[in-house]
């Protein structure tokens, strides 16, 4: 197990815990779960369902607060920030590919990558979108909205928006649970091009063994316990 | 600025990309039927109070025993009024050896300025409007008066020193009810033959009269400039002085206009409310998204709030122009209503139109979208996590104060506001206690029923609290459509019944108490239900406890004008049928202790006068003392003899009194009238009729306007009806794809939406019925004075229109759910 805490630290998870009160009482989703990861490493999440590991990622990027533990961002503890402080710190720092996309349904494909950006407050929003989406290979569809995209062409916008802020952290959710296979293969090889080009910091949650083989490092989780924390072949 | 630069760019792709259309189109619908309800309201307003003007054959009335002075002609052209002359005098006409006294009626040109004349060709004949006056050398004259003299159209009346042909019979003057007094009948003649009879001279008993009428804000410009410049030889009269009658039915119209603006207005704003609810709902995802994103409350709030107030101002845009053009086509469609020179109305009823329905977009919108603040950022994980429902105080609390601020600066009546506003509360909190007992009792039903049913009412019961709220929903939109249907059935035929039936169409006036027998004699002889006559003393009231009149300060401005006027005392043993005892004690039959008085509600109110107050009459030069023991409210419509005050059984005894009577009279009766004046010539026949059609004009055209409202009331309607299936609808579609990829057929899918549907729409369906019954009968009993008959015809309504209109939505709202393929919808969470 490598559990270093060091300086180039990106992401630390110290002792976390998450309880959620339930009709049968009190139950427990993660349990004392500490871990840190490194800038631009690309990390696997992995485990059966139930185990816990949607609700790390939650915890992680701040959408949601442990009930014990806390978690440092981009070295900055995101248990002492009040909710809009997650958000600056999200912002800032963090980008989201989706199982089911989340692409907003009123805005164009060039417009959904240029909402981050125009969030941050940034200018060039368009002019840096259009380049990104040239990257994912949207050229031509820029101007078509979500209903008009296939879902493979979804999660390009997708990338292509998590990826226009340049953010220190990605955070995938099970990025391919919603695609055929061949197309969730092209997907994650644009990520990890994207991943690699960029040295951004990879968190992914999935089912897919093949797709954690590919990262740097597995996260195993089971029953809300941390149960292996495996490096990959280099 | 950043939210508001982000919140204008997003706002513009969202209007493009049709997410806002339905909250868009529910404020525009809103400022349209706003606006054409208000323009509306102040049309026929203004029109039925226009015909009320009518029986002052003008706006003003300045009267004099001299010759009115040529500056007050001036005065009032300044004011760009239009005045006529008038002159009048009671003289004895000839026809030959016969003779008998008339009301001689000398007019100029313009006479009259408000309202027609109508004459006939024969006695008690087809009549028709004319809008002239007699031509000189001829007059018009009344029916009584030919009979009288034995004349007929065509023969020549002397006239004084003149001698001039009766070219028509009058049947109708706008003015006639006025001046009760002159009791003999008119003679209309052409100011040019006034010199040729040589009456004018010293001695003769001639009073002037100049009519005045014009614009309304010059007509009480005018009168204000002359309030205090009035010397005492002139008086002036104002309509409303002038005949309660007219304006009992006036005042009857506008809370009929004002009603349907209320119900307008709710409509209006269930709609914008159900909409903006899910407008905020299906921004929820956006939002969360965006939080996940970055995005902080702050900047969800501003751009929510700066997106509210955009479109809000494009539904305001785009409602004006719709109001407008509805303006246009209701003013051409009304145009023989609003004839004349009634004042524009102008952008107000826009202005106030736009500005509800910002109120109502604050009111009703504003706390669902400013709750969207507080979505979890968590839910681009989970789909299942919620914001927070918000504040019950917030949303109820500002929706009720929008609600109340309009109603009251829109409508302006306190009573109705209470009654409406309080109804609505009672009906919303009723249907939403009896929707959750349905959804309770629901699940018990389903193992009883085929799988379609199961799955309809399994959906009820499961959706507890959000079925109960489109219960209510349905419920209130469907109450406030029966309720609209009962007015304008209900009520307006309640109002008419007032009316129609047996209302007395004639008043005998100046009947000698020695003359009532022989006339009951006439009329039971020719087979004509006599009248019952009411006794009639002239008085001045002196005193009030003690004090000069003159001298005592009254509440209201219009007392001294009452307290001051010649007074008609009645007395009677038993309270009139169209009195309402509302204070106080009726004397018992036989009572004959020292003189009581009952009094008339308004003019208490108006004095201050109550029970026990002591009034001192002075009657041909002798004082009468009368205690109040009673207040009184007349029901004005009945058209029978009443009186302001009436005194117990042998008070008046010793004073001379004449008598009054009203009485029905159908037209194959009227030879009797002709037989009564020939035998009596001093008692003066009134026929009311004319009045009567006066008044039943306004009802027709109040009644016309609340079905030309009803069009855009019945559209808000709709759309609130449409807004509250289109909220469930994205759960639908999930639903009924899970169904089906389940494996049920979507004939199976349908029949289940379709039974929920129609348990929702006949649960709203009953409930609207009883509240709609029990609003109505409020309305009926509390606000109009009418009487309110149950109609179970409203149940069956009521429960069908149910079922249909909310099958019928539900059908055209579940259709796209349940065709879209299950695959689509079951990936797709947004995008």
């Amino acid at each position: 197990m490598s559990n270093d805490s060091g300086d180039s630290a990106v992401l630390a998870a110290h002792s976390i815990s998450k309880k959620v009160s339930s009709p049968e009482g009190s139950l427990t989703i993660l349990s004392d779960v500490s871990f840190s990861i490194a800038a631009g490493e690309s990390v696997a999440v992995v485990g059966p369902s139930g185990a816990g590991k949607s609700t790390l990622l939650a915890l992680l990027a701040g959408l949601d607060l442990p009930t014990a533990g806390y978690v440092v961002l981009n070295g900055v503890n995101l248990g002492e920030l009040d909710e809009d402080g997650r958000a600056r710190a999200r912002a800032e720092g963090v980008g989201f590919v989706f199982q089911s996309f989340h692409l907003v349904p009123s805005l164009n494909a060039l417009e959904n990558v240029m909402l981050p950006l125009e969030l941050a407050g940034r200018d060039d929003a368009r002019d840096a979108s259009r380049a990104i989406i040239e990257r994912v290979g949207l050229k031509e569809r820029w101007s078509h909205y979500p209903a008009q995209l296939s879902g493979g062409e979804k999660q390009r916008v997708a990338i292509a928006r998590a990826f226009a802020t340049e953010p220190a952290v990605l955070f995938a959710d099970e990025p391919t649970g919603n695609l055929d296979t061949r197309t969730g293969e092209t997907i994650m090889e644009l990520m990890f091009e994207l991943n690699r080009k960029s040295s951004t910091t990879l968190v992914l949650v999935t089912h897919d063994n093949s797709l954690a083989g590919r990262c740097d490092r597995m996260l195993s989780l089971d029953a809300g316990k941390l149960v292996a924390d495996t490096q990959v072949a280099a | 600025m950043k939210a508001l630069a982000f919140a204008m760019r997003s706002f513009g792709r969202e209007l493009r990309s049709g997410e806002v259309v339905v909250l868009l189109s529910a404020v525009i619908l809103a400022v349209a039927a706003l606006t054409a309800v208000g323009f509306l309201t102040d049309r026929i307003g203004k029109a039925v109070e226009r015909q009320a003007n009518e029986v002052l054959a003008a706006d003003l009335r300045l009267r004099s025993q001299d010759p009115i002075p040529n500056s007050w002609r001036k005065l009032a052209a300044d004011y760009e009024l239009r005045t006529a002359d008038m002159v009048l005098f009671p003289t004895v006409v000839f026809a030959g050896d016969e003779s008998a006294l008339t009301t001689l009626l000398a007019v100029t040109e313009n006479y009259p300025l408000r309202g027609t004349v109508r004459i006939s060709d024969a006695l008690f004949s087809e009549q028709r409007e004319v809008d002239r006056i007699p031509a000189a050398g001829e007059v018009w004259v009344d029916s009584a008066l030919l009979a009288r003299v034995g004349a007929d159209v065509g023969d020549t009346l002397s006239v004084g020193e003149a001698e001039l042909r009766v070219a028509a019979v009058v049947t109708y003057r706008p003015d006639q009810s006025i001046g009760f007094a002159s009791l003999a009948p008119t003679l209309l003649m052409n100011t040019a033959d006034l010199d040729a009879t040589g009456l004018i001279g010293v001695g003769s008993r001639v009073r002037y009269a100049l009519l005045i009428a014009g614009q309304a804000e010059s007509v009480s410009a005018f009168n204000d400039a002359i309030q205090d410049q009035l010397p005492d030889s002139l008086r002036l009269r104002s309509a409303e002085e002038s005949s309660e009658r007219a304006y009992a039915a006036a005042d009857r119209a506008k809370r009929f206009l004002s009603l349907t603006a209320v119900i307008s207005l709710l409509l209006s704003a269930v709609a914008i409310s159900m909409s903006a609810r899910r407008f905020a709902h299906r921004r929820m995802d956006t939002v969360a998204l965006m939080k996940s994103l970055g995005a902080t409350q702050g900047f969800v709030v501003s751009v929510a709030i700066a997106q509210l107030i955009a479109l809000g101002f494009i539904g305001v845009a785009a409602g004006s122009v719709v109001g407008f053009a509805a303006e246009e086509v209701l003013s051409w469609i009304l145009a023989d209503i609003i004839r004349g020179d009634l004042p524009d109305p102008g952008p107000a009823p826009i202005m106030l139109a736009s500005g509800s329905a910002m109120v109502l977009l604050v009111g009703f919108a504003l706390p669902s979208l400013i709750q969207l603040r507080n979505t979890p950022p968590l839910r681009v994980l989970r789909h299942d996590v919620m914001p927070p429902a918000p504040s019950r105080i917030l949303v109820g609390g500002l929706s009720l104060a929008a609600v109340a601020v309009l109603l009251y600066t829109s409508v302006g009546d306190p009573a109705m506001l209470v009654i409406v506003l309080g109804g609505i509360i009672v009906i919303a909190a009723a249907l939403y206690l009896v929707g959750r007992g349905l959804v309770a009792t629901m699940g018990r039903f389903r193992s009883g029923v085929g799988v379609a049913w199961r799955y309809g009412l399994a959906n009820v019961a499961r959706r507890g609290r959000a079925s109960a709220v489109q219960v209510v929903a349905f419920g209130l939109g469907l109450t406030v459509l029966l309720l609209l249907t009962l007015v304008r059935t209900d009520l307006l035929d309640g109002w008419r019944q007032t009316l129609d039936q047996d209302a007395p169409n004639h008043f005998l006036i100046n009947i000698q108490r020695s003359e009532t027998e022989s006339v009951t004699d006439i009329f039971e002889s020719r087979g004509v239900m006599p009248p019952d006559y009411a006794p009639l003393v002239r008085a001045r009231m002196t005193l009030i406890n003690g004090e000069s009149v003159k001298d005592r300060e009254y509440p209201a401005e219009d007392a001294q004008w009452f307290v001051n006027r010649e007074q008609n005392l009645s007395w009677a043993e038993a309270l009139s049928s169209s009195n309402e005892l509302l204070d106080g004690e009726w004397w018992p039959p036989d009572y004959d202790g020292p003189p009581l008085v009952s009094i008339e509600e308004e003019v208490a109110l108006e004095t201050g006068l109550g029970i026990g107050d002591t009034l001192q009459f002075e009657i041909a030069g002798q004082q009468l003392e009368a205690k109040i023991a009673s207040v009184r409210r007349i029901n004005w419509d009945s058209f029978m003899p009443n009186f302001f005050l009436v005194l117990s059984p042998g008070a008046l005894d010793e004073y001379p009194a004449t008598f009054i009577a009203s009485m029905r009279v159908e037209d194959e009766q009227k030879a009797a009238l002709v037989d009564l004046v020939r035998e009596h010539p001093t008692i003066s026949v009134i026929d009311l009729d004319s009045i009567l059609q006066q008044v039943r004009g306004i009802i027709e055209k109040a009644s016309m306007a609340v079905q030309a409202v009803f069009f855009f009331t019945l559209a808000a309607g709709i759309a609130v009806l449409f807004a509250a299936v289109q909220s469930t609808i994205d759960e639908r579609r999930f639903e009924s794809a899970m169904l089906r990829a389940l494996g049920a057929r979507k004939r199976i899918v349908f029949s289940g939406v379709m039974a929920e549907f129609a348990a929702l729409g006949a649960a709203a369906g009953i409930l609207a019925s009883a509240g709609a019954s029990i609003l109505a009968a409020v309305l009926a009993t509390q606000l109009f004075d009418l009487p309110y008959t149950f109609n179970p015809l409203l149940w069956v309504a009521g429960v069908a229109a149910g079922l249909l209109v909310v099958c019928a939505s539900g059908y055209f709202a579940a259709r796209s759910a349940i065709n879209s393929a299950p695959v689509d919808v079951l990936r797709g969470a947004p995008g």
